[in-house]
């Protein structure tokens, strides 16, 4: 493996053993399953894609990362106290009372992060509204913004891919968290989403699907160029729950409190890796 | 006297919403971090001229007001100051999740001013009457609510609004309003503006309801009424004080607004009047809990009995006379 590939995927797991070590240690249920599936996409985010500045998190050039799932906030809290936007000891008070970091993002509590979310189908439209005034100013910076399967059963997001298509937002890059499942189960079952690529192509966007825990093929898909000035749709299939065996692909991983045993045999799985 | 010549009164004989479109390109050429965004009805929200100065700030959503007040949001992490356009029953109602979550929760500098609120639309019925969001916008912390009698304080208002903190929602017409103001003015935000002084009971409206206060006080002096009346232009923040200092002149209050009674101007002063002991009677009048029904506007107004007539009839019933 490449030396920057090992790396990241040190970091990933980095990612998924606070996620199980968050969950174990929080009161109430997390959600475990929905931030597992995010580790690889925040490493490759925030320490290879994505131009930030932890010391400067208002920097006017940054490039804007959003997360429209607010609910995976254990995995954007822990790859940005990683990069070093905040201590990674506040992960230990996660969910406590009026705690820097809780289970939906609160853009006052918590340091660097662009906007609050939780509610779903808002940060696509957010993330839109960002590369429309990146465009009205020329500007370099781009952005990223990564939502859930789920989140396109939400009327406002495909108002919000519809228009990305209209304003040839080339700025832009959605990654979603295609893991097929919502609280209840199967999305295919539930409200089905595919031909998902065909619809967003449709819609004027460029798409790439990829398999979202494989970081050299997550790189090799941020940097190719989108056609014809099309904002990027890279559906990144992942795993919910991942990591933690018993609960891998199963919506029951959702939102639980993971057991002390549990968590012991997912952190020494990933320490395997 | 010359075309050069400054017109003394600008904006006497326009609607509030004709002011805002005009004050919004003297406020775009000095701030250039201003975008103009529509869902469209860039016409009906008079941003046509904005629109046309300035294409690349502008920006049309279609019709989508959720994308529309999302995207507005987002525009503010480029550093931009957006002006967010549609009608007020879109703004409150259509896209309300997006304005209390993205933009009043993040206290975000977002100007959303909304045109044909209360019953300005009125042969548009119910489904484009604005009554709720008076209530709905009261009820998001941070929120400032501007509500302007006329033209007049409409641009007074706008020539405020950029050192205005966080998001702002102002509440314009479609009718062209009865003149209040004619001179432009320093606006305060929060104080109220006791125009008339009267001695039986005191109006207290804000919106177009103003102006048609205004002409009822003439008709209740034939009557023998001595009232006075109070326009309450920023429902939020309320100065308390300087509002219950001049409802404690008078031994009756009635409040007049184009909207439901619940949650509205009338709630506010209630819950001034009653948190700060003022002994006084108040009543509401407004839209009493229940749909609209549609016709042409003035016609409307008398129906409800939101017109001067209406008023007069509703101040003589409340003191019984």
């Amino acid at each position: 493996m490449d030396n920057n590939i090992a790396k990241l995927q040190e970091i990933a797991n980095q990612i998924s053993a606070d996620i199980i070590t968050t969950g174990r240690d929080c009161e109430e249920n997390v959600h475990i399953g929905g931030n597992l599936t995010l580790s690889e996409i925040m490493a490759v985010l925030f320490f290879k894609v994505a131009n930030v500045d932890a010391k400067n998190p208002k920097w006017m050039d940054r490039d804007r990362i959003i997360l429209s799932k607010g609910h995976g906030n254990v995995a954007l809290s822990s790859a940005m106290a990683r990069k070093g936007f905040f201590s990674l000891d506040e992960l230990k008070n996660f969910d406590t009372l009026d705690a820097m970091l809780s289970m939906h993002i609160d853009k006052h509590r918590m340091p660097g992060v662009e906007i609050s979310s939780g509610s779903l189908g808002h940060g696509l439209n957010v993330a839109v509204g960002a590369a429309l005034g990146g465009k009205i100013d020329d500007a370099d910076w781009k952005v990223y913004c990564v939502i859930s399967d789920g989140e396109l059963m939400e009327g406002s997001t495909w108002e919000a891919i519809m228009s990305a298509g209209n304003f040839h937002l080339d700025n832009l890059t959605v990654i979603l968290d295609r893991n097929n499942l919502t609280i209840e189960g199967d999305t295919e079952e539930n409200m089905g989403l595919e031909p998902l690529a065909m619809k967003l192509e449709a819609f004027n966007w460029s798409v790439e699907t990829v398999d979202g825990h494989d970081i050299s093929r997550l790189l090799d898909t941020f940097d190719k160029q989108s056609p014809d000035n099309k904002p990027k749709f890279i559906i990144a299939k992942t795993i919910k729950g991942r990591g933690i065996a018993s609960m891998e692909g199963k919506a029951s991983s959702h939102f639980f409190k993971i057991s002390k045993e549990e968590a012991e045999k997912a952190l020494a799985e990933l320490k395997s890796v | 006297m010359s075309d050069q010549t400054p017109k003394k009164k600008p904006f006497v004989g326009l609607s509030s919403r004709e002011a805002y479109g005009q004050v919004l390109v003297e406020l775009a050429d000095q701030h250039e971090e201003i975008v103009g965004l529509s869902a469209d009805l860039s016409g009906s929200v008079k941003m046509s001229a904005f629109r046309k100065k300035y294409p690349n700030r502008f920006i049309n959503f279609g019709i989508a007001e959720q994308n529309m007040m999302g995207a507005a949001a987002g525009l503010t992490l480029a550093g931009k100051i957006p002006f967010a356009s549609t009608y007020a029953v879109f703004s409150s109602m259509r896209a309300c999740e997006q304005v209390r979550t993205d933009i009043a929760y993040n206290e975000l500098p977002v100007k959303i001013v909304s045109t044909h609120s209360g019953i300005s639309m009125g042969v548009g019925g119910a489904t484009h009457h604005a009554l709720e969001d008076i209530g709905i916008f009261r009820g998001m912390p941070g929120m400032t609510i501007l509500s302007p009698a006329d033209s007049t304080e409409s641009a007074s208002m706008f020539y405020k609004i950029m050192e205005i903190e966080g998001p702002v929602y102002v509440r314009l017409s479609r009718a062209k309003e009865k003149t209040v103001y004619t001179d432009v003015f320093d606006y305060t935000v929060g104080m109220p503006d006791h125009l008339v002084a009267g001695k039986d009971i005191l109006l207290i409206a804000t919106g177009p309801e103003v102006g048609e206060s205004l002409e009822a006080l003439d008709e209740l002096e034939k009557n023998g009424v001595h009232a006075g009346l109070m326009n309450v232009s920023t429902l939020k923040p309320i100065n308390q004080e300087a509002v219950a200092d001049v409802i404690r002149q008078y031994p009756i209050v009635l409040t007049v607004e184009q909207g439901f009674i619940n949650n509205g101007l009338g709630s506010a002063i209630a819950e001034i009047v009653s948190e700060n002991n003022i002994n006084v009677r108040v009543h509401r009048h407004g839209i009493f809990d229940q749909f609209t029904t549609s016709g042409p506007y003035r016609q409307l107004l008398n129906f409800y009995k939101l017109d001067t007539q209406g008023i007069k009839d509703t101040v003589l019933t409340v003191l019984d006379r």
